[in-house]
């Protein structure tokens, strides 16, 4: 008799999706999460392409699903250590870390106001500091706040504490381990961004107005570091000409050997922030192919037709800043072959997707390839999701996070 | 309806600091509906243990077979205020009133009168609450799968794989779809480097082997009857049979496009220009010729830039933000209904196909290599649309030396004396424009959805035999949530593969296990009497007061997922199985026969009178009531009131499952008893909405433009009622439209002619 309970590794879309597609078919489920909150990589964008939505609408969906659906537990701060036993039965150690916030917590903030030591914000990608007792962002779930004990100065923990107006900190918390018993296990530990330091002609880490796709992203946030406004990190003025580098790190030997999917549009979708908060900002994408697949296709049309807009088949070989810190780019334009230097005020890497666990050992033993994706399991009662497995937007996530509930089902049901 | 309630009121979360608590327990304690609330107590912090613990005693102790809690936004702490059988009902005093409230100088010291509103209010609410009992019909479990392609086969294995019967309904004499005439197929697994056996041939052995797969072949779907889990399947296969259906694969896969957009590309006039599908089909059958004398080519052009065919049309991006359709009109008494079905092809299709255009190429040019030997093959293309994984096939055909790939915008096919074809084009990467001649000319083959041409799944709906909205996606049965792939407006029925979008083998194969699954889960949710997506396990479905109804139709023809029939009379057949309890049909039905259990006219209606209103506006300020969507704009009003935003102090805010469920009788009453306006805030509409339940908010903004009329016939400015686009970020600019609203309104017009009498 097999265990129906399922294991779901990741509480980004593709996690949540498995995990609430499979308990609304009956099963328990349990979601366990690196971060302290629920919805992963796409709680950090602002908006989708390419309806320009904005991704806490789906989330706001999901997060009913689960509070009202008892099947399904989450548990945050926590990583698998190991597995044992196989398809459908399986032992799953699980690691949790301290939060040091009990469900007490009221979100008042007094914790935040006491605490005196900053770090870089994870969750903004580095563009500001927080607190260390801090909120990631406004929709998290759960909502409470986290304690990042580790980065404390001595005696603050004890000082944050007699803050908390509800008893909500528990300055004994310590990491604790837990056991799940489980039929099938989805994988869907998602992605992470390419390590823009590993570009260095192209700046990435050095230059302050050389920044990420994804920290663009959260310069166009409302709940932002700079509240949506799109400015440059070092002066905080509103850059006028901005570039777009596309495959910075993709589809190179030398970095990714594959296309990260998502990167094309999501410039093209990054244009129409700039369009809607600099109505008069030019900007230029480099890019090797615009990859708009499918009806895509629409998007990149209406993208295009923005007449400050330039799109330049081309390679950037490199990047310095001038004095004011204003980005130089060497360009070649691939059609026309004519190679020069343009400046710009700011300058965004299209940096890629790489699968979360690339580089890291997993706590069991699956096929991986050489970049970290995720190319098998199912015999062993595994099933991957979302960009564990490949890159992938966020439809096509949900679409293999719907699919792998019912493998996950299929390997519990009947055995 | 609750009879006994608890009132619990938190004093944390500066609820204390800001209001006197023991009054406003007086409210209730001393207010109307005191008889029906036995305890009536405050707690210093409500979500603590302690006062959950003594929540719990009282529902036992009381017997309360409800609690009003007065905190925070319903949101947060939702894990902590359960209480089994006992409905909860939650008044936002944290978020709507205390963090938000803003005083007013001219009207100084509303804040307990707003609170009080809001408890009131919340009382009246669960008061008026059932706790609903569904019918739970007996469901019908088989799978009917329509298509027996690819991925019709793949889904009807899936779903025998958990144990479902299936029904697959395949409309040719033999299995297997497109897939069976391609040769091969571009990479479906790890390394993603070579092209592969489609594996077309076992999966059709399998299907046709399995013991729980029904295969009906040379057959096609008549009709659909009836409603999920309880479905009839009229199929016709050489005689009519039917069959009980329990819910729908839809994958009958695609069509390749008309050729005759492929005209300005040389195809009809030239004779050694093929398609894709034309070459792929010599491929299949062992030698790949040139149409002109049957000689194999020693050079074959591959061409995926399709501009010269799309100019003007993919530029069109105007079709796309196009409005969508009116309702339905209502047709005339008697009158049958003949719903012709809109063509919607266009040459915009091949620019849909460029990912597979791009792949297919891409294998076809390796197809060169292996069965012509010497033959070369070029790929001109204007982006190689090969995203993701398949960048690594792109890169082995790169490392082909008899591969020759470039970009090119194509700008002009033409025929040489000699039965070549010249291809001209420019903004290539060897440096100049170009003529490259071939001795073959493939062009792209279009994927064209089978529903872009016809109704497919012949329903026996009142709204009619297909999807609708499939011009919203240029034919596709796809769904506009980007986070809810399988969410139709078709419940019971999940599209999977090349009908839902261009996509690839292996997409297919993954699409298919999706849809099953949404297929299997709801039958499941039929079978528990619970909705599905969004309001997942809702138990609450409408009810109908047959008696008082007047055959008016407009429930019938608005509901968003076609859950109403109706008989002769047009008087509404509701199927619970195909709701979505939005509460659309609440909110269009005039004579307000329609409820539920848990949320219904007379519930809201009440919660509004619970509304103080002042007779003088200027010395009370007036009054405006906002009917929020929960699902957005909801959320969002809590996040502004988290970030420490305030509005106007005159407004108060009515919950509501979506704008579509609201009634016109509940703008009116508040009209009636002196509220000065009434704002709707809900969810975005047009072509890219973000409503969850499709079209609620755009139907209400349909409505306001007759209810604003009609108060116009009254004498009351139409201004006073207005509906305004709110998506769940917008929690920095909510504030703002409020006191637009206000200002622009309120203090314009004064006050509602109506107050006081």
């Amino acid at each position: 008799m097999s265990n129906n309970s399922i294991l779901v590794v990741g509480g980004g879309f593709a996690g949540i999706t498995a995990a609430l597609e499979a308990a609304e078919m009956g099963h328990e489920v349990y979601i366990v999460e690196t971060n302290p909150y629920l919805g992963g990589r796409v709680a950090q964008l602002n908006q989708y392409f390419p309806k320009l939505c904005p991704p806490s609408c789906g989330l706001e969906i999901q997060f009913q699903r689960i509070k009202n659906n008892p099947k399904v537990k989450h548990h945050t701060m926590c990583e698998v250590v190991s597995v044992a036993g196989g398809p459908g039965a399986f032992d799953v150690k699980i690691k949790q870390r301290p939060r040091f916030v009990t469900p007490n917590c009221t979100m008042c903030g007094e914790c935040e106001k006491a605490a005196s030591t900053s770090v870089k914000s994870e969750f903004e990608f580095g563009l500001v500091d927080r607190k260390v007792a801090y909120s990631t962002h406004l929709f998290a779930f759960p909502q409470r706040y986290v304690i990042d004990g580790a980065a404390c100065a001595p005696g603050e923990l004890e000082a944050i504490k007699a803050a908390c107006p509800y008893d909500a900190v528990n300055v004994d918390d310590a990491e604790s381990t837990f056991d799940l018993s489980v039929g099938s296990i989805i994988w869907a530990t998602g992605w992470k961004p390419y390590d823009m330091a590993k570009l260095d002609n192209l700046g990435g880490g050095k230059l302050a107005n050389v920044v990420s796709n994804m920290q663009f992203e959260r310069l166009a946030a409302p709940n932002g570091p700079t509240g949506g406004q799109i400015l440059r990190p070092t002066d905080g003025k509103a850059p006028k000409r901005i570039a777009f580098l596309q495959c910075a790190g993709s589809r190179d030997e030398n970095h990714l050997n594959y296309c990260s999917y998502i990167c094309c549009m999501a410039s093209l979708k990054h244009v129409t922030y700039i369009r809607e908060k600099l109505p008069e900002a030019q900007v230029v994408i480099y890019y090797i192919d615009l990859r708009a697949p499918g009806r895509y296709d629409n998007f990149l049309q209406k993208v295009a037709a923005d007449d400050k807009l330039t799109l330049v088949k081309g390679k950037v070989a490199k990047i310095v800043e001038c004095e004011c810190k204003s980005p130089i780019l060497t360009v070649e334009d691939a059609v026309t072959g004519i190679k020069g230097e343009e400046r710009f005020d700011m300058v965004v890497l299209a940096t890629g997707m790489q699968p979360s666990c690339a580089g890291a050992k997993l706590p069991m033993d699956l096929p991986v390839d050489d970049d970290g994706f995720i190319v098998g399991g199912a015999e062993l009662g595994v099933f991957a999701a979302g960009c564990a497995k490949l890159p992938l937007d966020v439809m096509k996530t949900a679409q293999t996070g719907t699919g792998a509930a019912l493998k996950a089902i299929q390997n519990v049901v009947g055995r | 309806m609750a009879e006994k309630l608890g009132v619990y009121i938190c004093s944390g979360c500066d609820i204390g600091k800001s209001l006197d608590v023991d009054s406003l327990l007086d409210t209730v304690k001393k207010g109307k509906l005191a008889s029906i609330c036995p305890v009536v107590k405050k707690s210093a912090v409500l979500c603590s243990p302690d006062a959950v613990t003594e929540i719990e005693a009282d529902i036992k102790e009381a017997g309360l077979d409800g609690v009003v809690l007065c905190a925070c936004s319903p949101r947060v702490k939702w894990d902590i205020f359960q209480f089994g059988a006992t409905q909860v009902e939650r008044v936002n005093l944290r978020e709507q009133c205390v963090w938000s409230f803003r005083e007013d100088p001219k009207v100084p010291g509303l804040l307990p009168l707003m609170a009080q509103d809001y408890v009131k209010m919340g009382v009246m609410k669960l008061s008026k609450s059932r706790i609903p009992a569904p019918e739970v019909p007996e469901t019908n479990k088989t799978i009917l799968v329509l298509g027996g392609g690819f991925t019709g086969l793949t889904a009807a294995l899936e779903a025998a794989k958990l144990g479902k019967d299936v029904v697959l309904v395949e409309q040719a004499a033999t299995l297997g779809g497109k897939a069976a005439t391609m040769y091969k197929t571009f990479p479906m697994s790890h390394p993603y480097l070579k092209a592969e056996d489609t594996g077309i041939d076992q999966l059709i052995a399998d299907a046709t082997s399995n013991a729980k797969i029904k295969v009906l072949t040379s057959a096609n779907l008549v009709s659909l009857e009836g409603a999920p889990g309880l479905y009839t399947a009229t199929v016709n296969a050489g005689g009519e049979q039917q069959f009980a259906i329990g819910a729908v694969v839809l994958a009958t896969g695609w069509v390749p496009g008309d050729k005759g957009f492929l005209a300005p590309m040389g195809y009809g006039s030239i004779k050694n220009v093929v398609t894709a599908a034309e070459f792929e089909a010599m491929a299949k059958a062992g030698s790949i010729v040139r149409p002109s004398d049957g000689q194999a080519p020693a050079s074959v052009a591959f061409l995926t830039d399709v501009s010269l065919c799309t100019k003007g049309s993919t530029a069109g991006t105007a079709d796309v933000c196009a409005p969508v359709d009116p309702l339905p009109e209502k047709a005339a008494e008697g009158e049958p209904e003949v719903s012709a079905y809109p063509d919607k092809e266009s040459a915009k299709h091949l620019a849909y196909s460029s990912e597979l255009t791009s792949l297919v190429a891409l294998k076809q040019a390796g197809y060169v290599r292996e069965k012509l030997g010497q033959s070369v093959a070029f790929v001109l293309y204007d982006h190689m649309m090969v995203p993701g994984i398949n960048e690594r096939y792109y890169k082995a055909a790169q490392d082909d030396a008899g591969i020759m790939l470039s970009k090119a915008s194509i700008t002009a096919v033409t025929e040489d004396a000699d039965g070549g074809v010249i291809v001209a084009a420019k903004d290539t990467l060897l440096g100049a424009d170009i003529e490259i001649k071939a001795d073959l000319v493939v062009l792209p083959t279009a994927i064209v959805p089978v529903t872009a041409h016809e109704p497919t799944m012949n329903l026996v709906y009142r709204q009619g035999p297909g999807f609708p909205d499939l011009e919203l996606f240029d034919g596709f049965v796809d769904s506009n949530y980007i986070c809810f792939p399988y969410e139709t407006r078709r419940t019971g029925v999940y599209a999977a593969g090349c009908v839902r979008q261009p996509m690839t083998l292996a997409g297919a194969k993954e699409d298919a296990a999706g849809a099953v699954l949404k297929a299997v889960q709801c039958i499941g949710s039929a079978n528990r009497g619970v909705a599905v997506h969004p309001r997942s396990g809702d138990i609450s479905f409408p009810v109908f007061n047959f008696q008082r109804c007047t055959q008016c139709k407009r429930c019938t023809e608005e509901c968003p997922f076609g859950a109403l029939d109706d008989d002769e009379k047009g008087t509404p057949k509701p199927n619970p199985t195909r709701c979505r309890r939005c509460g659309t049909c609440m909110g269009a039905c005039p004579e307000r026969v329609i409820s539920f259990d848990n949320y219904n006219i007379d519930q809201i209606g009440s919660m509004i009178k619970e509304v103080y209103v002042p007779d003088d506006m200027v010395a009370g300020g007036p009054r405006v009531i906002v009917l929020v969507c929960e699902n957005d704009a909801y959320p969002a009003l809590d996040m502004a009131a988290f970030r420490g935003k305030s509005w106007s102090p005159f407004v108060r805010f009515v919950p509501v499952r979506c704008l579509g469920s609201v009634n016109a009788i509940w703008v009116a009453d508040a009209v009636s008893k002196g509220v000065d306006g009434v704002i709707m805030l809900g969810c975005k509409y047009g072509p890219d909405y973000q409503c969850h339940f499709v079209k609620g908010s755009e139907l209400c903004s349909r409505r306001k433009t007759n209810i604003a009329e009609s108060l116009g016939r009254l004498g009351v400015e139409a201004e006073r009622v207005e509906q305004y686009e709110v998506s769940i970020d917008e929690y920095d600019k909510v504030p703002a439209i409020i006191e637009r609203f206000m200002t622009e309104v309120i203090t314009k017009f004064g006050p509602n002619p109506f107050k006081g009498y």
